[in-house]
């Protein structure tokens, strides 16, 4: 309880806005003034996380950060990062003394099924927030279900651009770094370490995150002096990608960009090293594999393959810092292995979630963006973070990692190479890649 | 009374009093108690179950009455839900235009798709339908939805939604800023608290259970009509037809269009209620689900398919909710080890692994209710009462299936 980011102005905007939210016409439990106020002694979250699909691995580590996060706000287990968060409004008493309680959906990456299951959380349950997911496609769907209905939507594993592009909502916010981040951190080390005269060819899932990705590596690598030969889409449910790899060998590239996710990179990177591509070589050249987007599920789905493979990654339980630490401790006590990148951001969006409504005072969707517009915090394992007003998506450093060459266990498998620094890759708000979208004003939904 | 048989009025009745109702019968257990995981009467299930439900009514039309088992009306309900958000986006958000485009446009579709189709019959029917529909599927996925394309009419994976610099040149200023008809947004509900009960009464539901109403009301005059008849003939003998010199395609093509229009009414209904279309509406797995719902209901039945609608859309929507956290408190009485056995063999039957448990269920009733739900409600109602089973089971031969 030492010290409260509160402003005298902030204090007056909030309470201005929850006053307008309560002076709304209503017709839902017309005291509250915002749709699935909490009434009892606790407050139910939705997590809607994929468990079936190419994706599924990942929603069962986020289900697990969230079941976590939950444990911690609610005050048991060891708290966390909690401990080490810059903002001390959470006592371990749940959210403004409510209980967390909380219900799972299945999105199966599908944005159809995942706009079903948030909205059987939000209309069912009354689940007044929901996290979770690991596609940008299902991202940017239960988005703008969250929007209409007028509930807070903290984005779990979303790379897009168009997340926070434009797709943004005013009751969205996104964790996680982006495509355009990415490419901007990992063009200076693709320099260093391959030179700057390569042809590149793309392979990209199908979809808006597989696209973003690639229009923003294909433009930062262009810009020092590579050559794109080649961009082919692949389904995102392709499991078999040996007939996309064959044409690769004879299109003159010498470097394969695999713009692939989860499962489908697991696949796509073992028919291309079965494929011989990693002993070629081209235009004189050592055939180089680049995957932008990489985790520590898809390194072990792909085991001996990723050595030496560059990529970038949010977060990796392997960094020093206490807040990772204490993350990494917590987390490994409790599931007995470290967590993934898409673990670590639904367990910081849960407690940045929680810590807003504290600060607001309020679970009213607008007091909750409100607080969280413009939020400056250390202390969940990315270092000094901002969230951005401007698009609700947060900056922070960006980790270019490469696959281990000798890796000392089943978990350790990448290595970080380079931290960028956040000045790096931060944007315009309004830059070309991201333009075309409007935040609109928050909904309270009632 | 509407030019209905004394049976067929009551039918209609039975089917208005459980649309009128649904909220009070889908919500039997109290808010908050344990068995309120159990409840299944909040807006977006209920309208589930009445858009499923024309989308199987309409199926039946076709498969029920002449046989033809088309593997591909998703794409039909797909084209619907397109056509639906484009006229949001072009005209604006109220309802009415975006229905009626999404019916016609399926039924050209349907014209198309069937003209073809159905110069063959039998499995080659079916294979057919299923290539055309995920072929569909395909173009809306990936070729009509590049948002880089100058021609992006489906907006791929992530959904063909409504954006603020849309159009909408029919929209006026004060229009709500969701679907509506006529200012009555369809989100928007009426609850009613009766001690610990809660009831939700939703606009969108209620403009949906209408459209069923209507639909059942055409289906049952259909059935009845000597068109019905034709295609029952179709169904029974479609070579002796041919022989006696009566041409059947028209027959069967008129019925392969109504049913798509039946279903692009699902897929309007589908994005007026949520104003997003994806492209795996369309997948084969969505033309199978309405195959299953019908044959679980009872194929040939006038409220079989409803029937199997709702029976699937629960199962997807409750049994798959149930958690691993929902079972400890269900079985925390029990001692720690056998606990977790229980659990461990649950855990399988419930959340992700509803399919399991449907079809299982699936099974016994194809076993041993041929005749689907319907012939399971008939056999109960024989057993309930003896002195009528001569009665009960004239009708039953009567809706049951020729073949």
């Amino acid at each position: 309880m030492s010290k409260f980011h509160v402003s005298r102005r902030g204090v007056l905007r909030t309470g201005a806005l929850a006053g307008a939210g309560l002076a709304l016409p209503t017709y839902l439990r017309a005291d509250t003034g915002y749709l699935n106020a909490p009434t009892g002694s606790s407050v139910t979250l939705g997590f809607n996380v994929p468990q079936t699909g190419p994706y599924a691995d990942e929603g069962a580590d986020e289900l697990r950060a969230f079941e976590l996060a939950v444990e911690h706000l609610n005050g048991e287990g060891d708290g966390g990062m909690l401990n080490t968060f810059s903002s001390k409004a959470l006592q371990g008493n749940g959210i403004l003394g409510k209980k967390v309680e909380f219900v799972t959906g299945d999105t199966q990456t599908k944005s159809d099924a995942a706009r079903a299951s948030a909205k059987s959380m939000i209309e069912k349950d009354g689940a007044i927030m929901i996290s979770g997911g690991s596609s940008s496609g299902v991202a940017v769907a239960v988005q703008g279900l969250c929007q209409d209905a007028g509930v807070i939507f903290m984005a779990g594993l979303t790379h897009s651009n168009d997340t926070t592009g434009k797709d943004k909502k005013a009751n969205g916010f996104r964790h996680f770094f982006n495509a355009y981040m990415s490419a901007a951190a990992l063009a200076p080390v693709l320099q260093k370490l391959y030179g700057s005269d390569r042809k590149a060819y793309h392979l990209t899932a199908d979809y808006t995150w597989g696209w973003t990705q690639e229009e923003s590596i294909a433009a930062a690598t262009e810009a020092m002096g590579w050559e794109t030969v080649n961009k082919v889409r692949t389904p995102l449910a392709a499991t078999d990608f040996s007939s996309y790899i064959a044409p690769v060998l004879n299109s003159g590239a010498d470097v394969l960009v695999l713009n692939h996710y989860g499962g489908n990179m697991v696949n796509s990177l073992t028919n291309a090293v079965q494929f011989g591509l990693r002993e070629k070589q081209v235009n004189g050249k050592n055939f180089e594999i680049v995957v932008p987007l990489y985790s520590r599920l898809m390194a072990k789905g792909a085991g001996e393959n990723v050595k030496g493979i560059l990529g970038s990654t949010n977060w990796h339980w392997s960094l020093q810092d206490e807040a990772s630490q204490a993350f990494v401790k917590s987390f490994g006590t409790k599931y007995g292995f470290p967590p993934s990148q898409a673990a670590h951001t639904c367990y910081a969006q849960t407690l940045l979630y929680a810590d807003a409504c504290e600060r607001a005072g309020t679970f009213n969707p607008c007091g909750v963006v409100e607080a969280l517009e413009g939020f400056e915090f250390d202390g969940l394992g990315n270092g000094p973070t901002l969230y951005r007003a401007a698009d609700h998506q947060c900056f922070k450093d960006v980790l270019v990692v490469k696959g281990k060459d000798n890796p000392t266990s089943e978990f350790d498998l990448l290595e970080v190479v380079e931290v960028t620094p956040r000045a790096q890759v931060e944007y315009a708000p309004d830059h070309p890649m991201f333009a075309g979208g409007e935040l609109g004003s928050c909904n309270p939904g009632a | 009374m509407f030019g209905l048989q004394k049976k067929d009025t009551t039918l209609l009745l039975v089917v208005a009093a459980l649309a009128l109702f649904a909220p009070f019968l889908l919500n039997p257990f109290p808010e908050g108690s344990a068995m309120a995981q159990f409840n299944a009467g909040y807006p977006d299930l209920m309208q589930r179950f009445v858009i499923f439900g024309i989308f199987a009514v309409g199926f039946n039309i076709l498969f029920g009455l002449t046989g033809y088992l088309s593997f591909g009306h998703a794409a039909f309900l797909g084209v619907g839900s397109y056509s639906a958000v484009w006229m949001f986006k072009l005209l604006g958000y109220n309802v009415i235009p975006g229905i009626i485009l999404s019916v016609i446009v399926a039924g050209l579709f349907s014209v198309v798709i069937g003209y073809v189709s159905l110069r063959r019959s039998g499995i080659y029917f079916s294979i057919l339908t299923l290539a055309f529909a995920q072929m569909s599927y395909n173009m809306a996925y990936s070729v009509l939805g590049n948002p880089t394309s100058n021609f992006n009419l489906t907006n791929g994976e992530t959904g063909l939604q409504v954006y603020t610099s849309d159009p909408q040149i029919l929209a006026s200023a004060g229009a709500p800023d969701l679907p509506h008809l006529f200012g009555l947004t369809m989100r928007s509900s009426y609850q009613l608290e009766l001690g610990s009960w809660l009831f939700t009464f939703n606009a969108g539901y209620y403009l949906c259970a209408v459209l069923l109403l209507v639909s059942f009301y055409v289906a049952i005059r259909i059935f009845r009509s000597p068109f019905g008849l034709m295609l029952r003939a179709v169904k029974s003998n479609q070579q002796r037809m041919n022989y006696t010199g009566l041409n059947t395609r028209p027959y069967t093509l008129a019925a392969f269009v109504i049913s798509g229009m039946y279903a692009g009414l699902a897929g309007g209904l589908l994005s007026t209620m949520d104003p997003l279309a994806g492209a795996e509406r369309m997948q084969w797995t969505a033309s199978g689900e309405v195959v299953l719902m019908t044959i679980l209901g009872g194929a040939g039945t006038l409220i079989g398919p409803v029937l199997g609608a709702g029976f699937i859309k629960y199962f997807e929507n409750i049994f798959s909710k149930i958690n691993e956290g929902v079972l400890h408190a269900w079985f925390g009485f029990l001692p720690d080890g056998l606990e977790n056995g229980v659990i461990w063999v649950v855990e399988h039957f419930v959340g992700p692994g509803w399919h399991l448990t449907l079809g299982l269920l699936f099974m016994l009733v194809v076993t041993f209710l041929p005749g689907g739900l319907v012939e399971g409600g008939q056999k109960i109602a024989a057993l309930l009462s003896r002195r009528k089973s001569k009665d009960t089971d004239n009708r039953a031969t009567q809706s049951t299936p020729a073949e």
